[in-house]
């Protein structure tokens, strides 16, 4: 940008007039990585709208099956919802203390947020495994498929967190904690505080709403 | 282009340290987890102990809890506000709760008034037609 600077107008009318395109001494991001990468997670919360949308259409449409107030056990999901916070507060830490450029404390504190992560899959999992026993599969009725669909996918973006933060901690524990690192840890921050976002919606509108007459 | 150079290098130096790193705080952490305990306890609890007596108030109420609670996550973990990036997290994040409400309520709002008007007694009267 500082070229463009430097480059006269072509037809100007001397060369003390420059053009320039941007403000000087504005802060201007320099790599677009985090803002990339929130635009992918706005793209992903479209995914889950759109998944919402058919749960709210779907989730009354019981097929004489079991309703939501039969099968769901809200303390389970109250487990799993504070397993889910308590991660995100311990990625939390675990970025504070990258900041302070501590690696050893950063890896401690993303292994028990991805243990707090694998609980609350585990969790989830042994959900699924016990509705599909009692019948109560997708195949059930468009409540299920739709809350099958609905809350496995959220489980499998957790799934896949937990996989990118194991390999983050490989990483850091190789390369250390420099700059490509620290900007890849921020992004799976985001990410993760996404998912636990997107769980604020599903145990309001799927399990709390869903178990009311 | 001994202002190039000037340039970058003041770029360098302003970006050097904080470059990929926002700025978070303990305090910001630990206020914005209290706010999502008590935001996720008290609508578990009011569902868990009965509600109140129309189920439309209890669903009203936990649907404003989880607005305010996904608003106090928006802030607290992930850090938004109007001038990270220069303003163009905040411009997507407007235009994608657009898109999502459209998403949402047309969607509940059309399949609604299609089962209404998809009732038996209408489709008898659709036999009748010519």
């Amino acid at each position: 940008m500082s070229e463009t600077q430097a480059l006269p107008m072509p037809h100007g009318t001397g060369s003390s007039e420059a053009l320039r395109f941007h403000v000087p001494g504005d802060h201007h991001p320099e790599n677009g990585t985090l803002l990339g990468f929130w635009l992918y997670l706005m793209s992903d919360c479209l995914i889950f709208a759109c998944l919402f949308a058919v749960y709210g259409v779907l989730g009354r449409s019981y097929a004489a099956g079991p309703s939501g107030a039969d099968l769901f056990e809200l303390p389970l999901v109250a487990i799993n919802t504070s397993l889910l916070l308590l991660s995100s507060i311990t990625y939390g830490f675990a970025v504070l203390e990258m900041q302070r450029n501590r690696q050893r404390a950063t890896l401690i504190w993303l292994g028990i947020t991805g243990l707090l992560g694998a609980g609350f899959i585990g969790l989830e999992l042994h959900e699924f495994a016990h509705l599909i026993e009692i019948g109560a599969g997708p195949h059930r009725s468009a409540f299920l498929s739709s809350f099958f669909t609905l809350v496995g996918t959220h489980g499998l973006h957790v799934t896949f967190g937990i996989v990118w933060l194991i390999t983050l901690m490989v990483q850091v524990s190789q390369k250390g904690l420099i700059l490509e690192n620290k900007r890849r840890l921020m992004c799976l921050s985001m990410f993760w505080h996404f998912l636990d976002v997107v769980w604020i919606g599903v145990f309001s509108f799927v399990y709390l709403m869903g178990v009311l007459p | 282009m001994s202002a190039h150079t000037d340039t970058s290098l003041e770029h360098g130096d302003g970006h050097g340290h904080d470059d990929g790193v926002s700025h978070s705080t303990l305090k910001g952490y630990m206020t914005g987890f209290v706010l999502a305990v008590i935001l996720t306890a008290i609508p578990f609890w009011l569902v868990m102990s009965g509600g109140f007596a129309k189920p439309t108030t209890t669903a009203l109420v936990v649907l404003a809890f989880a607005a305010v609670q996904i608003v106090v996550h928006m802030i607290y973990f992930l850090h938004m506000n109007t001038k990270s990036e220069g303003g163009w997290n905040m411009l997507a994040l407007i235009f994608t709760v657009v898109l999502v409400v459209i998403t949402l309520s047309g969607s509940i709002w059309v399949m609604y008034h299609l089962n209404h008007n998809m009732m038996p007694s209408m489709m008898h009267d659709m036999k009748n037609l010519p």
